[in-house]
Protein backbone atom coordinates (compact mmCIF):
# COMPACT_ATOMS: atom_id res chain seq x y z
CA UNK A 1 0.00 0.00 0.00
CA UNK A 2 1.41 3.28 -1.10
CA UNK A 3 0.33 5.32 1.91
CA UNK A 4 2.76 2.77 4.27
CA UNK A 5 5.61 3.37 2.01
CA UNK A 6 8.72 5.41 3.44
CA UNK A 7 8.92 7.83 1.11
CA UNK A 8 12.57 7.35 0.89
CA UNK A 9 12.21 3.58 -0.63
CA UNK A 10 14.21 3.33 -4.00
CA UNK A 11 11.90 2.05 -6.80
CA UNK A 12 12.49 -1.15 -8.69
CA UNK A 13 14.27 0.57 -11.83
CA UNK A 14 15.50 4.01 -9.77
CA UNK A 15 19.18 2.70 -10.10
CA UNK A 16 20.48 5.91 -9.20
CA UNK A 17 18.30 6.09 -5.75
CA UNK A 18 20.42 2.66 -4.78
CA UNK A 19 23.11 3.27 -2.28
CA UNK A 20 25.66 0.72 -3.84
CA UNK A 21 25.03 2.23 -7.62
CA UNK A 22 25.70 5.45 -5.98
CA UNK A 23 28.59 5.00 -3.97
CA UNK A 24 30.23 3.61 -7.12
CA UNK A 25 28.99 6.86 -9.30
CA UNK A 26 30.98 8.91 -5.90
CA UNK A 27 34.14 6.93 -5.97
CA UNK A 28 34.14 7.14 -9.88
CA UNK A 29 34.12 10.94 -10.21
CA UNK A 30 36.33 11.36 -7.18
CA UNK A 31 38.73 9.19 -8.88
CA UNK A 32 38.24 11.23 -12.32
CA UNK A 33 38.13 14.54 -10.54
CA UNK A 34 40.55 14.41 -7.60
CA UNK A 35 43.60 14.43 -9.51
CA UNK A 36 42.94 17.41 -12.00
CA UNK A 37 41.15 19.38 -8.80
CA UNK A 38 44.67 18.86 -6.56
CA UNK A 39 46.47 19.99 -9.57
CA UNK A 40 44.27 22.96 -9.81
CA UNK A 41 44.50 23.28 -6.04
CA UNK A 42 48.24 23.39 -6.05
CA UNK A 43 48.65 25.90 -9.03
CA UNK A 44 47.66 28.62 -5.52
CA UNK A 45 49.88 27.11 -3.24
CA UNK A 46 52.60 28.93 -1.44
CA UNK A 47 55.56 26.80 -2.29
CA UNK A 48 57.73 25.27 -4.17
CA UNK A 49 57.25 21.71 -2.74
CA UNK A 50 54.48 21.37 -4.54
CA UNK A 51 53.31 19.01 -1.92
CA UNK A 52 52.40 20.82 1.42
CA UNK A 53 49.74 23.61 1.32
CA UNK A 54 51.23 26.69 2.83
CA UNK A 55 48.67 29.21 2.03
CA UNK A 56 47.31 30.99 -1.30
CA UNK A 57 48.78 32.64 -3.88
CA UNK A 58 48.43 34.05 -7.54
CA UNK A 59 52.53 34.01 -7.66
CA UNK A 60 52.68 31.21 -10.05
CA UNK A 61 50.09 32.55 -12.73
CA UNK A 62 52.38 35.73 -12.42
CA UNK A 63 55.58 33.80 -13.28
CA UNK A 64 53.88 31.64 -15.67
CA UNK A 65 53.10 34.62 -17.68
CA UNK A 66 56.24 35.87 -17.40
CA UNK A 67 58.08 32.74 -18.09
CA UNK A 68 59.12 33.16 -21.71
CA UNK A 69 59.14 29.44 -23.01
CA UNK A 70 56.11 28.78 -21.19
CA UNK A 71 54.56 32.01 -22.97
CA UNK A 72 55.73 30.69 -26.07
CA UNK A 73 54.66 27.32 -26.52
CA UNK A 74 51.15 27.75 -25.00
CA UNK A 75 50.85 30.86 -27.66
CA UNK A 76 51.70 28.13 -30.36
CA UNK A 77 49.32 25.61 -29.05
CA UNK A 78 46.48 28.48 -29.09
CA UNK A 79 47.76 29.96 -32.77
CA UNK A 80 47.76 25.75 -33.94
CA UNK A 81 44.47 25.45 -32.73
CA UNK A 82 42.83 28.26 -34.25
CA UNK A 83 44.36 28.23 -37.57
CA UNK A 84 44.07 24.32 -37.79
CA UNK A 85 40.11 24.88 -36.40
CA UNK A 86 39.43 27.20 -39.02
CA UNK A 87 40.75 25.35 -42.03
CA UNK A 88 39.26 21.76 -40.65
CA UNK A 89 35.81 23.49 -40.12
CA UNK A 90 35.86 24.94 -43.36
CA UNK A 91 37.08 21.77 -45.77
CA UNK A 92 35.24 19.50 -43.02
CA UNK A 93 31.87 21.42 -43.34
CA UNK A 94 32.11 21.08 -47.16
CA UNK A 95 32.35 17.43 -47.69
CA UNK A 96 29.96 16.74 -45.56
CA UNK A 97 27.25 18.64 -47.37
CA UNK A 98 28.60 17.25 -50.68
CA UNK A 99 28.33 13.51 -49.38
CA UNK A 100 24.45 14.27 -48.35
CA UNK A 101 24.04 16.25 -51.68
CA UNK A 102 25.39 14.33 -53.72
CA UNK A 103 25.97 10.52 -55.55
CA UNK A 104 28.64 9.69 -56.94
CA UNK A 105 30.98 6.28 -57.99
CA UNK A 106 33.71 5.75 -54.85
CA UNK A 107 31.25 7.92 -52.45
CA UNK A 108 31.35 4.67 -49.10
CA UNK A 109 34.72 4.61 -50.46
CA UNK A 110 35.79 8.40 -49.22
CA UNK A 111 33.33 7.83 -46.61
CA UNK A 112 35.53 4.99 -45.32
CA UNK A 113 38.54 6.79 -45.64
CA UNK A 114 37.55 9.91 -44.10
CA UNK A 115 36.36 8.19 -40.93
CA UNK A 116 40.32 6.28 -40.81
CA UNK A 117 42.38 9.37 -38.80
CA UNK A 118 39.34 8.72 -36.66
CA UNK A 119 40.08 5.13 -35.89
CA UNK A 120 43.24 4.72 -36.31
CA UNK A 121 45.79 4.87 -33.16
CA UNK A 122 47.54 8.35 -32.95
CA UNK A 123 50.82 7.15 -32.64
CA UNK A 124 50.71 5.34 -36.05
CA UNK A 125 49.22 8.59 -37.54
CA UNK A 126 52.33 10.79 -35.72
CA UNK A 127 54.83 8.46 -37.46
CA UNK A 128 53.41 8.45 -40.83
CA UNK A 129 53.32 12.89 -40.61
CA UNK A 130 57.10 12.63 -39.48
CA UNK A 131 57.52 10.83 -41.94
CA UNK A 132 55.74 12.37 -44.67
CA UNK A 133 57.65 15.67 -43.62
CA UNK A 134 61.38 14.47 -43.50
CA UNK A 135 60.75 12.64 -47.16
CA UNK A 136 59.24 15.79 -49.20
CA UNK A 137 61.66 17.64 -46.73
CA UNK A 138 59.55 20.19 -45.35
CA UNK A 139 61.73 23.13 -44.10
CA UNK A 140 62.58 23.07 -40.61
CA UNK A 141 64.08 26.58 -40.36
CA UNK A 142 60.82 28.33 -41.56
CA UNK A 143 60.41 32.29 -39.51
CA UNK A 144 57.44 32.05 -37.39
CA UNK A 145 54.58 31.61 -37.54
CA UNK A 146 55.56 29.66 -40.74
CA UNK A 147 57.42 26.98 -38.78
CA UNK A 148 54.27 26.01 -37.16
CA UNK A 149 53.17 24.76 -40.64
CA UNK A 150 53.79 21.53 -40.72
CA UNK A 151 52.21 20.78 -37.25
CA UNK A 152 49.22 23.17 -38.47
CA UNK A 153 48.59 20.76 -41.63
CA UNK A 154 49.16 17.74 -39.72
CA UNK A 155 46.20 19.06 -36.87
CA UNK A 156 43.72 19.74 -39.93
CA UNK A 157 44.19 16.24 -41.06
CA UNK A 158 42.93 14.36 -37.85
CA UNK A 159 40.24 17.30 -37.10
CA UNK A 160 38.33 17.65 -40.46
CA UNK A 161 37.08 14.13 -40.26
CA UNK A 162 35.20 14.73 -36.31
CA UNK A 163 33.90 17.90 -38.00
CA UNK A 164 32.49 16.07 -41.26
CA UNK A 165 31.05 13.92 -38.64
CA UNK A 166 29.25 16.06 -36.35
CA UNK A 167 27.98 18.46 -39.05
CA UNK A 168 26.26 15.33 -40.93
CA UNK A 169 24.76 14.33 -37.78
CA UNK A 170 23.11 17.93 -38.04
CA UNK A 171 22.42 17.63 -41.69
CA UNK A 172 20.68 14.39 -41.55
CA UNK A 173 17.67 15.77 -39.63
CA UNK A 174 17.39 18.70 -42.38
CA UNK A 175 13.83 18.71 -44.46
CA UNK A 176 14.74 19.07 -47.99
CA UNK A 177 11.21 21.30 -48.99
CA UNK A 178 13.45 24.03 -47.28
CA UNK A 179 15.58 23.62 -50.21
CA UNK A 180 13.10 23.07 -52.71
CA UNK A 181 10.90 26.28 -51.40
CA UNK A 182 13.58 28.30 -51.32
CA UNK A 183 14.37 27.62 -55.05
CA UNK A 184 11.04 27.86 -56.04
CA UNK A 185 10.95 31.37 -54.47
CA UNK A 186 13.53 31.95 -56.66
CA UNK A 187 16.69 31.85 -54.56
CA UNK A 188 19.66 30.71 -56.78
CA UNK A 189 21.96 27.80 -55.26
CA UNK A 190 24.30 30.02 -53.91
CA UNK A 191 21.58 32.21 -51.59
CA UNK A 192 20.10 28.56 -50.94
CA UNK A 193 23.29 27.60 -49.21
CA UNK A 194 23.65 31.24 -47.76
CA UNK A 195 20.22 31.70 -46.18
CA UNK A 196 18.52 28.60 -45.83
CA UNK A 197 21.68 25.51 -45.62
CA UNK A 198 23.86 27.10 -43.42
CA UNK A 199 21.79 28.69 -41.32
CA UNK A 200 20.43 25.34 -40.19
CA UNK A 201 23.60 23.92 -40.17
CA UNK A 202 25.18 26.30 -37.66
CA UNK A 203 24.63 24.82 -34.46
CA UNK A 204 26.41 21.20 -35.91
CA UNK A 205 29.22 23.66 -37.22
CA UNK A 206 30.29 25.45 -34.33
CA UNK A 207 29.80 22.22 -32.32
CA UNK A 208 32.38 20.80 -34.49
CA UNK A 209 34.76 23.78 -34.43
CA UNK A 210 35.03 23.77 -30.94
CA UNK A 211 35.41 19.70 -31.14
CA UNK A 212 38.30 20.49 -33.43
CA UNK A 213 39.51 23.39 -31.40
CA UNK A 214 39.78 20.93 -28.40
CA UNK A 215 41.15 18.49 -30.43
CA UNK A 216 44.23 19.99 -31.44
CA UNK A 217 44.98 22.24 -28.28
CA UNK A 218 44.74 18.58 -26.14
CA UNK A 219 46.62 16.74 -28.84
CA UNK A 220 50.21 15.56 -27.71
CA UNK A 221 51.47 12.22 -29.70
CA UNK A 222 51.03 13.56 -32.99
CA UNK A 223 52.52 16.73 -32.36
CA UNK A 224 55.51 14.99 -30.88
CA UNK A 225 56.17 13.56 -34.10
CA UNK A 226 55.52 16.18 -36.05
CA UNK A 227 57.56 19.59 -34.45
CA UNK A 228 60.83 20.70 -35.40
CA UNK A 229 62.98 21.13 -32.63
CA UNK A 230 62.40 24.33 -32.66
CA UNK A 231 58.48 24.34 -32.27
CA UNK A 232 57.18 23.93 -29.02
CA UNK A 233 53.21 23.19 -27.87
CA UNK A 234 52.04 23.59 -24.36
CA UNK A 235 51.83 19.61 -24.52
CA UNK A 236 55.23 18.80 -25.44
CA UNK A 237 56.41 21.50 -23.10
CA UNK A 238 55.28 19.94 -20.40
CA UNK A 239 56.11 16.57 -21.68
CA UNK A 240 59.60 17.37 -21.53
CA UNK A 241 59.35 18.74 -18.13
CA UNK A 242 57.41 16.13 -16.52
CA UNK A 243 60.38 13.68 -15.52
CA UNK A 244 62.62 16.13 -14.31
CA UNK A 245 61.29 19.06 -12.24
CA UNK A 246 57.73 20.18 -12.67
CA UNK A 247 57.36 23.92 -11.15
CA UNK A 248 54.09 25.22 -10.29
CA UNK A 249 54.17 27.38 -12.88
CA UNK A 250 53.22 24.50 -15.24
CA UNK A 251 50.23 23.79 -12.54
CA UNK A 252 49.42 27.34 -13.25
CA UNK A 253 49.64 27.10 -16.63
CA UNK A 254 47.47 24.17 -17.09
CA UNK A 255 45.12 25.24 -14.52
CA UNK A 256 44.62 28.15 -17.21
CA UNK A 257 44.31 25.69 -20.12
CA UNK A 258 41.78 22.98 -18.38
CA UNK A 259 39.11 25.97 -17.74
CA UNK A 260 39.41 27.08 -21.24
CA UNK A 261 38.64 23.35 -22.72
CA UNK A 262 36.01 23.52 -19.78
CA UNK A 263 34.29 26.54 -21.06
CA UNK A 264 34.44 25.34 -24.45
CA UNK A 265 33.34 21.34 -23.66
CA UNK A 266 30.53 23.67 -22.14
CA UNK A 267 29.71 25.80 -24.62
CA UNK A 268 29.26 23.35 -27.24
CA UNK A 269 27.24 20.84 -25.14
CA UNK A 270 24.68 23.59 -24.78
CA UNK A 271 24.49 24.01 -28.56
CA UNK A 272 24.03 20.32 -28.82
CA UNK A 273 21.72 19.88 -26.32
CA UNK A 274 18.49 19.01 -28.04
CA UNK A 275 16.48 22.19 -26.75
CA UNK A 276 18.41 24.42 -28.30
CA UNK A 277 18.40 22.57 -31.05
CA UNK A 278 14.59 22.86 -31.60
CA UNK A 279 14.86 26.65 -31.12
CA UNK A 280 16.70 27.35 -33.77
CA UNK B 1 20.09 13.16 -53.10
CA UNK B 2 21.40 14.20 -56.71
CA UNK B 3 24.37 12.70 -59.22
CA UNK B 4 27.43 14.58 -59.12
CA UNK B 5 26.84 15.00 -63.10
CA UNK B 6 24.22 17.63 -62.39
CA UNK B 7 26.19 19.84 -60.71
CA UNK B 8 29.45 18.91 -61.27
CA UNK B 9 31.15 22.34 -60.36
CA UNK B 10 29.58 22.40 -56.99
CA UNK B 11 30.51 18.75 -56.39
CA UNK B 12 34.02 19.80 -57.03
CA UNK B 13 33.95 22.55 -55.06
CA UNK B 14 32.62 21.15 -52.29
CA UNK B 15 34.20 17.88 -51.67
CA UNK B 16 37.82 18.28 -53.25
CA UNK B 17 39.67 19.96 -50.67
CA UNK B 18 39.01 17.59 -47.96
CA UNK B 19 39.42 14.30 -50.10
CA UNK B 20 42.99 16.52 -51.83
CA UNK B 21 43.63 16.96 -48.09
CA UNK B 22 43.43 13.73 -47.24
CA UNK B 23 45.23 12.66 -49.73
CA UNK B 24 47.69 14.27 -49.69
CA UNK B 25 48.44 14.53 -45.43
CA UNK B 26 46.98 11.14 -44.19
CA UNK B 27 46.98 8.76 -47.06
CA UNK B 28 50.65 9.56 -48.77
CA UNK B 29 52.16 9.50 -45.19
CA UNK B 30 50.69 6.65 -44.31
CA UNK B 31 51.69 5.03 -47.82
CA UNK B 32 55.12 6.37 -46.87
CA UNK B 33 55.32 4.46 -43.70
CA UNK B 34 53.71 1.40 -45.55
CA UNK B 35 56.79 1.16 -48.50
CA UNK B 36 59.11 2.08 -45.91
CA UNK B 37 57.89 -1.13 -43.62
CA UNK B 38 59.42 -3.32 -46.21
CA UNK B 39 63.02 -1.42 -46.62
CA UNK B 40 65.97 -1.80 -45.28
CA UNK B 41 68.05 0.86 -43.75
CA UNK B 42 71.39 1.94 -45.80
CA UNK B 43 73.66 4.06 -43.63
CA UNK B 44 71.74 6.65 -41.15
CA UNK B 45 69.35 8.42 -42.77
CA UNK B 46 68.86 6.05 -46.34
CA UNK B 47 66.09 3.70 -46.86
CA UNK B 48 66.16 1.09 -49.69
CA UNK B 49 62.99 -0.39 -50.76
CA UNK B 50 63.82 -4.05 -51.09
CA UNK B 51 60.36 -5.42 -50.44
CA UNK B 52 62.18 -7.31 -47.43
CA UNK B 53 59.86 -8.87 -45.20
CA UNK B 54 62.51 -9.18 -42.28
CA UNK B 55 60.68 -6.25 -40.33
CA UNK B 56 57.45 -8.28 -40.06
CA UNK B 57 59.64 -11.00 -39.05
CA UNK B 58 61.70 -9.78 -36.46
CA UNK B 59 58.09 -9.02 -34.90
CA UNK B 60 57.94 -12.17 -34.01
CA UNK B 61 61.15 -12.27 -31.71
CA UNK B 62 60.12 -13.51 -28.77
CA UNK B 63 61.34 -10.23 -27.17
CA UNK B 64 59.35 -8.10 -29.13
CA UNK B 65 56.05 -10.68 -29.15
CA UNK B 66 56.08 -10.42 -25.32
CA UNK B 67 55.74 -6.75 -25.47
CA UNK B 68 53.15 -7.45 -28.17
CA UNK B 69 51.30 -9.80 -25.80
CA UNK B 70 51.75 -7.47 -22.83
CA UNK B 71 50.20 -4.35 -24.69
CA UNK B 72 46.81 -6.79 -25.61
CA UNK B 73 46.73 -8.02 -22.00
CA UNK B 74 47.06 -4.23 -20.34
CA UNK B 75 45.16 -2.78 -22.50
CA UNK B 76 41.86 -5.78 -21.99
CA UNK B 77 42.50 -5.81 -18.29
CA UNK B 78 42.09 -1.90 -18.41
CA UNK B 79 39.15 -1.96 -21.05
CA UNK B 80 37.97 -4.78 -18.74
CA UNK B 81 37.94 -2.64 -15.79
CA UNK B 82 36.00 0.13 -17.46
CA UNK B 83 33.53 -2.19 -18.68
CA UNK B 84 33.00 -2.66 -15.05
CA UNK B 85 32.92 0.41 -13.11
CA UNK B 86 30.90 2.22 -16.21
CA UNK B 87 28.29 -0.40 -16.82
CA UNK B 88 26.37 0.83 -12.88
CA UNK B 89 27.81 4.54 -13.58
CA UNK B 90 25.84 4.84 -17.09
CA UNK B 91 22.93 2.65 -15.39
CA UNK B 92 23.08 5.52 -12.94
CA UNK B 93 22.73 8.05 -15.01
CA UNK B 94 20.30 6.95 -17.30
CA UNK B 95 17.78 5.81 -14.59
CA UNK B 96 19.15 9.26 -12.74
CA UNK B 97 16.16 12.21 -12.79
CA UNK B 98 15.75 14.34 -15.83
CA UNK B 99 17.64 17.27 -14.06
CA UNK B 100 20.29 15.51 -12.77
CA UNK B 101 21.32 13.97 -16.25
CA UNK B 102 22.82 16.35 -18.05
CA UNK B 103 25.08 17.50 -15.14
CA UNK B 104 26.28 13.80 -14.63
CA UNK B 105 26.72 13.65 -18.29
CA UNK B 106 28.80 16.63 -18.37
CA UNK B 107 31.21 15.67 -15.69
CA UNK B 108 31.89 12.39 -16.99
CA UNK B 109 32.54 14.17 -20.43
CA UNK B 110 34.78 16.89 -18.98
CA UNK B 111 37.56 14.88 -18.20
CA UNK B 112 37.72 13.60 -21.17
CA UNK B 113 38.47 16.44 -22.60
CA UNK B 114 41.12 17.77 -20.22
CA UNK B 115 44.49 17.56 -22.05
CA UNK B 116 45.42 13.77 -21.97
CA UNK B 117 49.30 15.15 -20.95
CA UNK B 118 48.09 17.14 -17.77
CA UNK B 119 46.04 14.65 -16.40
CA UNK B 120 48.50 12.01 -16.93
CA UNK B 121 50.82 14.50 -15.17
CA UNK B 122 48.25 14.98 -12.37
CA UNK B 123 48.00 11.03 -11.89
CA UNK B 124 51.90 11.20 -11.43
CA UNK B 125 51.30 14.07 -8.67
CA UNK B 126 48.88 11.68 -6.99
CA UNK B 127 50.78 8.30 -7.41
CA UNK B 128 54.52 9.14 -6.60
CA UNK B 129 56.71 8.18 -3.79
CA UNK B 130 56.33 12.00 -2.85
CA UNK B 131 53.25 12.21 -4.40
CA UNK B 132 49.82 13.55 -2.20
CA UNK B 133 48.58 9.71 -1.75
CA UNK B 134 51.77 9.05 0.46
CA UNK B 135 51.96 12.31 1.91
CA UNK B 136 48.32 11.64 3.32
CA UNK B 137 49.53 8.22 4.34
CA UNK B 138 52.37 9.29 6.67
CA UNK B 139 50.47 12.17 7.86
CA UNK B 140 48.02 9.24 9.03
CA UNK B 141 51.20 7.63 9.95
CA UNK B 142 52.20 9.79 12.34
CA UNK B 143 48.84 10.23 13.97
CA UNK B 144 47.92 6.36 14.59
CA UNK B 145 51.52 6.32 16.50
CA UNK B 146 51.24 9.08 18.50
CA UNK B 147 48.24 8.54 19.14
CA UNK B 148 49.83 4.42 19.91
CA UNK B 149 52.27 6.45 21.98
CA UNK B 150 49.62 8.45 24.21
CA UNK B 151 47.74 5.00 24.97
CA UNK B 152 51.52 4.27 26.48
CA UNK B 153 52.19 1.26 24.09
CA UNK B 154 55.14 1.46 21.88
CA UNK B 155 53.70 2.20 18.02
CA UNK B 156 57.13 0.74 16.27
CA UNK B 157 56.24 -2.85 16.54
CA UNK B 158 53.28 -2.42 15.21
CA UNK B 159 53.36 0.51 12.74
CA UNK B 160 57.18 -0.09 11.59
CA UNK B 161 60.34 2.08 12.60
CA UNK B 162 59.50 5.09 10.04
CA UNK B 163 56.79 5.51 7.10
CA UNK B 164 57.60 3.51 4.01
CA UNK B 165 56.49 5.38 1.26
CA UNK B 166 54.48 3.00 -1.83
CA UNK B 167 55.73 2.02 -4.69
CA UNK B 168 53.05 2.93 -7.04
CA UNK B 169 54.68 4.21 -10.41
CA UNK B 170 56.76 2.49 -13.12
CA UNK B 171 55.15 -1.11 -13.07
CA UNK B 172 52.06 -2.32 -14.67
CA UNK B 173 49.84 -1.54 -12.36
CA UNK B 174 50.21 2.15 -12.79
CA UNK B 175 50.15 1.77 -16.48
CA UNK B 176 46.64 0.51 -15.98
CA UNK B 177 45.54 2.56 -13.20
CA UNK B 178 46.42 5.22 -15.96
CA UNK B 179 44.87 3.61 -18.76
CA UNK B 180 41.79 3.35 -16.76
CA UNK B 181 41.68 7.04 -15.68
CA UNK B 182 41.98 8.14 -19.59
CA UNK B 183 39.54 5.97 -21.30
CA UNK B 184 36.93 5.12 -18.51
CA UNK B 185 34.55 7.96 -20.16
CA UNK B 186 35.04 6.34 -23.41
CA UNK B 187 33.56 3.16 -22.07
CA UNK B 188 30.20 5.42 -20.26
CA UNK B 189 29.41 7.21 -23.53
CA UNK B 190 28.57 4.62 -25.38
CA UNK B 191 27.02 2.38 -22.82
CA UNK B 192 24.72 5.47 -21.86
CA UNK B 193 23.94 5.88 -25.07
CA UNK B 194 22.57 1.75 -25.38
CA UNK B 195 21.40 2.18 -21.88
CA UNK B 196 18.65 5.16 -22.69
CA UNK B 197 17.72 3.54 -26.23
CA UNK B 198 16.58 0.67 -23.73
CA UNK B 199 13.04 -0.02 -23.71
CA UNK B 200 12.87 -0.09 -19.92
CA UNK B 201 9.73 -1.70 -19.71
CA UNK B 202 11.34 -4.89 -20.57
CA UNK B 203 13.30 -4.84 -17.19
CA UNK B 204 9.88 -3.88 -15.11
CA UNK B 205 8.17 -7.02 -16.98
CA UNK B 206 10.92 -9.04 -15.63
CA UNK B 207 10.91 -7.85 -12.42
CA UNK B 208 7.40 -7.98 -12.20
CA UNK B 209 7.48 -11.99 -13.27
CA UNK B 210 9.76 -12.71 -10.32
CA UNK B 211 13.40 -12.06 -11.43
CA UNK B 212 15.80 -10.61 -9.38
CA UNK B 213 17.52 -7.66 -9.75
CA UNK B 214 20.69 -9.75 -10.86
CA UNK B 215 18.99 -12.08 -13.27
CA UNK B 216 17.13 -9.07 -14.94
CA UNK B 217 21.09 -7.44 -15.00
CA UNK B 218 22.40 -10.95 -16.97
CA UNK B 219 19.57 -11.81 -18.64
CA UNK B 220 17.44 -8.78 -19.66
CA UNK B 221 19.64 -5.87 -19.50
CA UNK B 222 23.16 -7.09 -21.16
CA UNK B 223 21.94 -9.04 -23.84
CA UNK B 224 19.78 -5.87 -25.10
CA UNK B 225 22.82 -3.39 -24.44
CA UNK B 226 24.83 -5.83 -26.26
CA UNK B 227 25.57 -3.66 -29.36
CA UNK B 228 26.53 -0.64 -27.49
CA UNK B 229 28.70 -2.73 -24.78
CA UNK B 230 30.88 -3.72 -27.80
CA UNK B 231 31.15 -0.29 -29.00
CA UNK B 232 32.16 0.29 -25.68
CA UNK B 233 35.00 -2.08 -25.35
CA UNK B 234 35.98 -1.34 -28.93
CA UNK B 235 36.20 2.55 -27.99
CA UNK B 236 38.11 1.72 -25.29
CA UNK B 237 40.62 -1.45 -26.42
CA UNK B 238 41.88 0.11 -29.38
CA UNK B 239 43.48 3.66 -28.15
CA UNK B 240 44.27 1.62 -25.16
CA UNK B 241 46.13 -0.69 -27.23
CA UNK B 242 47.93 1.97 -28.92
CA UNK B 243 48.66 4.15 -26.07
CA UNK B 244 52.09 5.82 -25.71
CA UNK B 245 52.02 8.83 -23.37
CA UNK B 246 50.46 6.31 -20.47
CA UNK B 247 53.10 4.17 -20.42
CA UNK B 248 55.84 6.01 -21.56
CA UNK B 249 55.26 8.27 -18.35
CA UNK B 250 54.04 6.28 -15.93
CA UNK B 251 55.55 2.91 -16.58
CA UNK B 252 58.83 1.23 -16.00
CA UNK B 253 61.30 -0.55 -18.40
CA UNK B 254 59.25 -3.21 -17.66
CA UNK B 255 55.88 -2.30 -18.52
CA UNK B 256 56.38 -1.35 -22.12
CA UNK B 257 53.94 -1.24 -24.74
CA UNK B 258 53.64 -1.34 -28.60
CA UNK B 259 53.22 2.25 -28.73
CA UNK B 260 56.72 2.70 -27.20
CA UNK B 261 58.15 0.00 -29.07
CA UNK B 262 57.54 2.17 -32.00
CA UNK B 263 58.55 5.36 -30.53
CA UNK B 264 61.78 4.01 -29.82
CA UNK B 265 62.28 3.00 -33.54
CA UNK B 266 61.20 6.47 -34.67
CA UNK B 267 63.42 8.39 -32.14
CA UNK B 268 66.12 6.97 -30.09
CA UNK B 269 66.87 3.21 -31.87
CA UNK B 270 66.71 5.48 -35.79
CA UNK B 271 64.85 2.15 -37.08
CA UNK B 272 62.58 3.74 -39.41
CA UNK B 273 61.96 0.26 -41.42
CA UNK B 274 61.00 -1.99 -37.93
CA UNK B 275 58.95 1.14 -36.48
CA UNK B 276 56.99 1.07 -39.79
CA UNK B 277 56.64 -2.53 -39.91
CA UNK B 278 54.93 -1.92 -36.11
CA UNK B 279 53.28 0.35 -36.71
CA UNK B 280 50.99 -1.33 -39.40
CA UNK B 281 51.00 -4.32 -37.04
CA UNK B 282 49.40 -2.53 -34.97
CA UNK B 283 46.77 -0.83 -37.58
CA UNK B 284 45.77 -4.38 -38.91
CA UNK B 285 45.48 -5.64 -35.44
CA UNK B 286 42.98 -2.39 -35.13
CA UNK B 287 40.94 -2.96 -38.35
CA UNK B 288 41.02 -6.65 -37.20
CA UNK B 289 39.01 -5.77 -34.15
CA UNK B 290 36.51 -3.20 -36.00
CA UNK B 291 35.86 -6.48 -38.68
CA UNK B 292 34.88 -8.46 -35.93
CA UNK B 293 32.40 -5.76 -34.80
CA UNK B 294 31.44 -5.04 -38.40
CA UNK B 295 30.47 -8.84 -39.23
CA UNK B 296 28.51 -9.39 -35.78
CA UNK B 297 25.04 -10.21 -35.98
CA UNK B 298 23.04 -8.80 -38.54
CA UNK B 299 20.93 -7.95 -35.91
CA UNK B 300 23.05 -5.82 -34.66
CA UNK B 301 23.78 -3.96 -38.54
CA UNK B 302 19.89 -3.56 -38.48
CA UNK B 303 20.38 -1.40 -34.62
CA UNK B 304 23.01 0.50 -36.85
CA UNK B 305 21.20 1.83 -39.63
CA UNK B 306 18.09 2.72 -37.41
CA UNK B 307 20.82 4.16 -35.10
CA UNK B 308 21.50 6.56 -38.46
CA UNK B 309 18.17 7.46 -39.43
Amino acid sequence: MAIFKTRDAAGPLEYGRRLSIRTIVALTLIFLYAPIVTLMAFSFNDSRRNIVWQGFTFEWYGRAWNNARLFEAFANSLLIAAVATVLATVIGTMLAIGLWRFRFPGRAVLEGLTALPIVIPEICMGVAMMVFFARVQWPTDLPYPLNLASIIVAHTAFCFPFVAVVVRARMAGFDRSLEEAAKDLGASEWATYRDVILPYLRPGIVAGALLAFTLSLDDFVITFFTSGPNTMTFPVLVYSMVRFSVTPEVNAASTVLIVLTALVTVLAMTLQSPTKAAED
Amino acid sequence: MDSWKNNRGLFAILTLPATLWLAAFFLVPLGFVWLISFGEKQGIVDIALTWTLDNYLRALDPLYLGILFRSVWVAGIATLICLVVGFPVALAITFAPARWKPILLLLVILPFWTNLLIRTYALIAVLRTRGFINFGLEWLWEKASAVIAFLGMDPTPILGERFQAFDMLYNSGSVIFGLVYVHLPFMILPLYAALERLDKSYLEASLDLGAGQWRTLFSVTVPLTLPGILSGVIITFIPALGAFLTPDLLGGPDSQMIGNLIERQFKAANDWPFGAALSFLLMYVTFFVLALRAVGSSRQARIAAAEAE
